[in-house]
């Protein structure tokens, strides 16, 4: 054990010590993959109650487009974006490889489908019958939308969940477009990559605790709102 | 037609014939599928394990060089592992590796001091070379020498990429910084300067679409000249030159291997490998051997 004991030990001192930004590479972390999965909510929500709740021809294929995009590689993402937004490709006068901005758009793309395939599927749960009673009873159209988010929260939370843990630990498509560049677009995970590469195991080792913590957090945050979320359907 | 309310034993039938056929073909991938014949037996290979740096693998001398070390010593198949300088030498320290192939003479030097390594020998050089945009910002082309560069560079005009991550490269960038009197930059204080703490590849690349300026050594930009949007703004300066070393570290796994190794790098067969690696594609030498000089 005393590998592991001795190059953690070593590790947050490093990490305290000041030599290393870590305070300027967790909240790039936060910043970038907060930002994109709430962008891939406003996308991702309304397009997974569409799949969930209307059928339409296509229905199925979309939903397998859906799901089968949540396996998508985020190297594979990352390529294809830093190949869209290089100098040489059709979107390099933006100027965008190797920002901050451009490893959004990664990361956007890579939970849009997880959010979108968990909605469709937690709005699909939620018995067509109480939506048809609330129009019954004289609710519109908006109204009822709301009422099925209401009942399907737990799972749009998981959704949530899923997409922002997605993107959090991904480390291929923000090497790629993001380079890693010290003070702009180092992250916790490429951070991670670098410390090894350099031989520092320890620091390697205690960013990645520093970052399974923020992960452990947020989750704490979300499955409390479920199981409150739950409480409330309780007879 | 299997889901039909009758043939449950056909269903039986087939999902174990289904199960047992995959679960076979399973096992029987795990064994090898040729015995070798009573008259030729193939020779047991051990597993040398080479630790480099990133800019030589990016140059593709591995390429030949390795099959020649196999071709050479048919005892033994070369793994490579190629980090950042700090991370070889530390593969070597804890005995990750049996030999290693760097360049950060006094590094390589304190090294075996401390006892990692057997024996260190000069093997080869190459050159680093300060890479730009063709149009050139800073004026580093018309600059007198590599302190006039490296001062027209701190202006800002354009940015420079730095590796960043304790590699060879980088050290000899923070040494020009230092020779030049210019303080060593950082990206929260310079707004020009980047940080990429990855392999030459990555850097180059990265310098590349920012139009910016970096030092690099010849073979990796070579090897990529195409891909990159870069020219090179200086060349041929005395302080530019890169001394690589071998190293056998001491108690390696494969001790025999890693000696070998080392042995015949600095034989002249091997010399004539590297001088010549890269003179048919492109037109240049892209490492000078100097073992024993």
């Amino acid at each position: 054990m005393d590998i592991y004991t001795d190059a953690l030990a070593d590790g947050f001192v490093l990490l305290t010590s000041g030599t290393v930004d870590v305070w300027t590479i967790v909240s790039t972390s936060l910043r970038v993959s907060g930002l994109a999965v709430a962008i891939a909510l406003v996308v991702g929500l309304p397009l997974g109650m569409l799949l969930g709740l209307k059928r339409f021809i296509g229905r199925t294929a979309a939903l397998i487009i859906f799901n089968a995009g949540m396996g998508l590689p985020p190297v594979f993402v990352g390529l294809l974006v830093a190949m869209t937004l290089s100098r040489r490709g059709p979107l390099g006068d933006l100027s965008l490889l190797y920002s901050q901005t451009a490893m959004v758009i990664a990361q956007v793309i890579i939970a849009v489908p997880i959010v979108v395939a968990i909605s469709a599927a937690a709005v699909g749960a939620v018995p067509r019958e109480l939506r048809w009673q609330a129009a019954a009873l004289g609710a519109q159209r908006w109204r009822v939308g709301m009422l099925t988010l209401s009942e399907a929260r737990v799972g749009l939370i998981a959704a949530v969940a899923g997409g922002f843990g997605a993107i959090i630990s991904e480390v291929g498509a923000v090497q790629m477009v993001g380079g890693n560049l010290r003070g702009e677009t180092r992250v916790m995970t490429t951070a991670i990559v670098e410390f090894t590469r350099k031989g520092d195991y320890g620091s390697a080792l205690a960013l990645a605790l520093v970052l399974m913590a923020i992960v452990v957090a947020v989750n704490i945050a979300l499955v409390s709102m479920q199981t409150s979320a739950d409480k409330w359907d309780r007879p | 037609m299997l889901r039909s309310k009758g043939a449950p034993h056909l269903r039986r039938a087939v999902a174990f014939a289904l199960t047992a056929s995959i679960a076979l073909s399973l096992v029987g991938c795990s064994q090898p599928t040729t015995e070798p014949s009573d008259a030729e037996q193939p020779a047991a290979t051990s597993e040398v394990i080479l630790a480099s740096t990133t800019s030589t693998q990016d140059s593709g001398l591995f390429d030949v060089l390795v099959p020649a070390f196999e071709k050479a010593n048919p005892a033994y198949k070369v793994k490579v592992i190629a980090v950042g300088t700090g991370e070889a030498l530390k593969l070597g320290e804890n005995k990750d590796a049996d030999v290693l192939l760097v360049h950060a003479k006094a590094d390589e030097e304190k090294f075996v001091e401390a006892g990692f390594g057997i024996e260190r020998a000069d093997v080869m050089y190459n050159d680093f070379i300060i890479v730009g945009p063709e149009a050139d910002p800073a004026g580093v082309k018309a600059a007198a020498d590599t302190t006039a560069a490296m001062t027209a560079i701190a202006e800002g005009k354009a940015p420079f990429v730095s590796r960043g991550d304790d590699s060879g490269t980088h050290k000899k960038e923070l040494k020009l910084w230092k020779a030049s009197g210019v303080e060593t930059p950082t990206p929260e204080a310079q707004q020009w300067y980047e940080s990429t703490g990855q392999g030459m590849g990555e850097t180059l690349k990265i310098a590349s679409e920012k139009a910016g300026y970096t030092l690099a050594d010849r073979a990796t930009y070579l090897s990529m000249k195409d891909a990159l949007d870069l020219v090179i703004v200086r060349e041929g300066d005395k302080g530019l030159l890169n001394q690589y070393g071998v190293i056998v570290v001491t108690d390696a796994k494969n001790q025999a291997g890693g000696q070998a190794f080392y042995d015949w790098i600095l034989t002249p067969e091997a010399q004539k490998v590297i001088s010549e690696f890269g003179v048919a594609e492109y037109g240049q030498q892209l490492f000078v051997p100097n073992a024993g000089q």
